[in-house]
């Protein structure tokens, strides 16, 4: 059973108030003699949107597998609502698992499964005594409100492009109407259009829902658009939780590399042109905007 | 504030019904009350959530189907309800949950008639198979420098010195039960020193490499099957063949190649750990002394029956690898194909062998070496 602040056993129908739904403390994994982390921290706030981001092979995806309990410490605490993770009986998990939603790198979809029994497949397994009337119900509009399309539903996910299976996911993610959403690298292989999209979605379930969002990402945009905070792991640790614009002041060579680089510039751009579109019926803006959108010749 | 999701319809200062929910309505509360909350009888005017302590998008929901049903309006909706009753606007879909489906009595002829199309395709497609591989092994011979000799020693490893102890061992015991039961039943005419030769010719012509060639399909044939299957499925195949590398050379003829060379030598080492399990049954229960039996064999089994094992253990060799690889290729879509493609692949591969089996064993006959 998931536990509040003081270690008292949630109710089924009680929300979680605490403050960390997600603490990490002095994780270690590996894997033989290769360590991935070494005395990782962690707090996750309610109700906020957490960007996860660190170079490849950093262990991000570890962490959120040892976060959901698929990676089994080597040292350490993991805490998700209260109550450690590791080692636990799987019977009393699952106070914990139904309050969380998973979206795994490639959907992960039951491939023998429609998209529509995808997302029944936790509502059965949780709830047996909802009719099956009802769940199907259920299961149409978490799909509609994934962004799928209505037919999406009794397709299987072989018939899906990559976007529509991440959609799909998502809706399963969701069938249970979780406090806590995992997300890796949602918008990993979307069009810019429809990663734009898939941001403004989750930004939309977060406050529509009141989620807390761990989100792993390479997605500058996404980081910029969406996050609230961003967790930067860097030689086997977290190395700081900030705001983006707080980061970006840290005197860290990859922090500055990946803000600053190329692309975080260009993302910073967007962002801005975004912010002054906003104002363009000030004068001032307008012409911003304009030089923006058209750098001088030769500067390419 | 309970644990339970509960209503009451009453009548309203206004003339109009007022269904009043309270309690949490979360998706973890709803089973209990959806189907009471489905047969009430209407009208209702108007649908009070104040009372409600929690609520999510499925709480949301069941109030939303309610009030489009009975064109009842939604009063002391909290902040967080009415969110959750606006973001669920428009996601009414009416789309069947499951694949569509054809009646019983279409689906059982239309799949009837699939098969019998789809055994054409079939046959089709294993002599094309056959044909390609052949063209692959005629290429190979001609650039033998592609050959991949690494994958080879891999799969004869694979296929052959891996089996050896299940091989053995089944083989031994197969042995002893013929020996055993030969015995009893040669004991009736007073001919028990027959059981070598029963042993020595039933091991080295039929079952020696017929059993070896059952065990093969189950583990080599199944495992061709199921890691082409999967290697198609995450498009290694396809990535292979846009690097230009024939996946007939490169996955196919290794395999092939490794189970035809490994089947006479199996099939042989499984006729050797027989007799001698026979020998063993010699010993303990016949009085014929373990030696005496095997010396014997030489006397009683022609050279013959050797060779028909040897003949025929490649062409078993040979079809079981097909089928699995086959099989493996013809994979497509999702992960219950490599499991469907993987059955048939053991499956063909043995009920072939036996057919072919018995086409041998009348061919030799014939030709004299009964």
């Amino acid at each position: 059973m998931a536990q509040d602040e003081t270690g008292r056993d949630l109710g089924r129908h009680e929300r979680y108030r605490g403050e960390y739904p997600i603490v990490v403390e002095g994780l270690k994994t590996a894997f033989g003699p290769q360590v991935v982390h070494q005395d990782l921290d962690l707090k996750v706030r309610r109700g906020e949107i957490l960007g996860v981001v660190g170079g490849s092979g950093t262990g991000k995806s570890v962490l959120m597998r040892a976060i959901i309990g698929l990676q089994t410490p080597a040292e350490g605490e993991v805490c998700v609502f209260g109550r450690s993770i590791a080692g636990s009986d799987p019977q009393q998990d699952i106070g914990i698992r139904n309050r969380w939603g998973v979206l795994f790198q490639g959907g992960a979809l039951f491939s023998t499964l429609t998209v529509g029994e995808n997302v029944e497949v936790p509502l059965k397994q949780f709830y047996p005594d909802i009719e099956p009337e009802l769940r199907h119900e259920i299961a149409r509009y978490k799909v509609v409100l994934s962004g799928l399309p209505e037919e999406a539903v009794s397709k299987y996910p072989s018939e899906l492009s990559g976007g529509m299976k991440k959609r799909a996911g998502l809706a399963r993610a969701l069938a249970l109407d979780p406090e806590l959403l995992f997300l890796d690298e949602p918008t990993a292989g979307l069009d810019p259009i429809g990663a734009a999209a898939f941001d403004h979605l989750t930004l939309e379930l977060k406050e529509t829902l009141g989620l807390t969002v761990f989100l792993i990402t390479h997605d500058l945009d996404t980081l910029h658009e969406i996050c609230d905070r961003v967790a930067v792991i860097a030689d086997k640790k977290v190395i700081a939780v900030d705001t983006v614009p707080n980061l970006m002041e840290l005197d860290h060579p990859w922090i500055q590399e990946y803000f600053n680089g190329p692309r975080g510039r260009a993302a910073l751009t967007a962002q801005a042109l975004d912010e002054l579109r906003k104002h363009m019926d000030e004068p001032v803006a307008a012409h911003a905007v304009k030089a923006l959108d058209k750098p001088p010749a030769g500067k390419a | 504030m309970g644990g339970f999701a509960e209503f009451e319809l009453v009548e309203g200062d206004d003339g109009g019904n007022v269904l009043t929910l309270s309690g949490p309505y979360l998706v973890s509360t709803i089973g209990a009350i959806d189907q009471d909350l489905r047969a009430l009888e209407g009208p209702i005017s108007r649908i009070d959530l104040s009372a409600v302590s929690e609520i999510d998008t499925v709480g949301a929901w069941i109030a939303t189907s309610l009030s489009n049903e009975h064109q009842a309006e939604i009063t002391g909706a909290s902040d967080r309800a009415e969110r959750l009753i606006d973001a669920l606007e428009g996601t009414r879909a009416e789309e069947e949950i499951a694949a569509p489906r054809l009646p019983v009595w279409k689906r059982v002829p239309q799949a009837m008639g699939d098969k019998v199309l789809g055994a054409r395709h079939g046959v089709y497609g294993v002599v094309g198979f056959l044909g390609a591989l052949l063209i692959a092994c005629a290429s190979l011979i001609r650039h033998p420098r592609r050959f991949r000799w690494l994958a080879l020693v891999r799969q004869l490893e694979l296929v052959g010195v891996s089996a050896l102890p299940i091989i053995g061992l089944m083989s031994f015991l197969i042995g002893i039960v013929i020996a055993q039961q030969g015995a009893v039943q040669l004991a009736q005419f007073g001919a028990e020193t027959l059981t070598v030769n029963l042993v020595g010719r039933i091991t080295l012509r039929e079952l020696g490499v017929l059993m070896t060639a059952i065990m093969v399909a189950g583990r080599s044939g199944s495992a061709f099957a199921a890691q082409i299957g999967t290697m198609r499925l995450t498009e290694e195949v396809d990535a292979m063949q846009t690097i230009g590398i024939s996946p007939m050379e490169a996955l196919v003829v290794p395999r092939i190649l490794a189970a035809v060379l490994m089947m006479p030598l199996l099939g042989f080492y499984s006729a050797g750990v027989a007799i001698i399990g026979g020998a063993v049954v010699g010993q303990f229960m016949l009085g014929i002394p373990f030696w005496t039996f095997l010396t014997r064999i030489q006397d009683v089994v022609p050279l013959y029956d050797l060779w028909v094992g040897l003949i025929k253990a490649p062409v078993f060799g040979l079809i079981v690898a097909l089928a699995g690889c086959y099989h493996g290729m013809k994979v497509k879509g999702n992960s219950e194909e490599v499991g469907l493609r993987t059955t048939m692949a053991v499956v063909t591969g043995i009920f072939a062998v036996i057919v072919i089996d018995a086409f041998f064993a009348v061919f030799f006959t014939e030709i004299g070496w009964g």
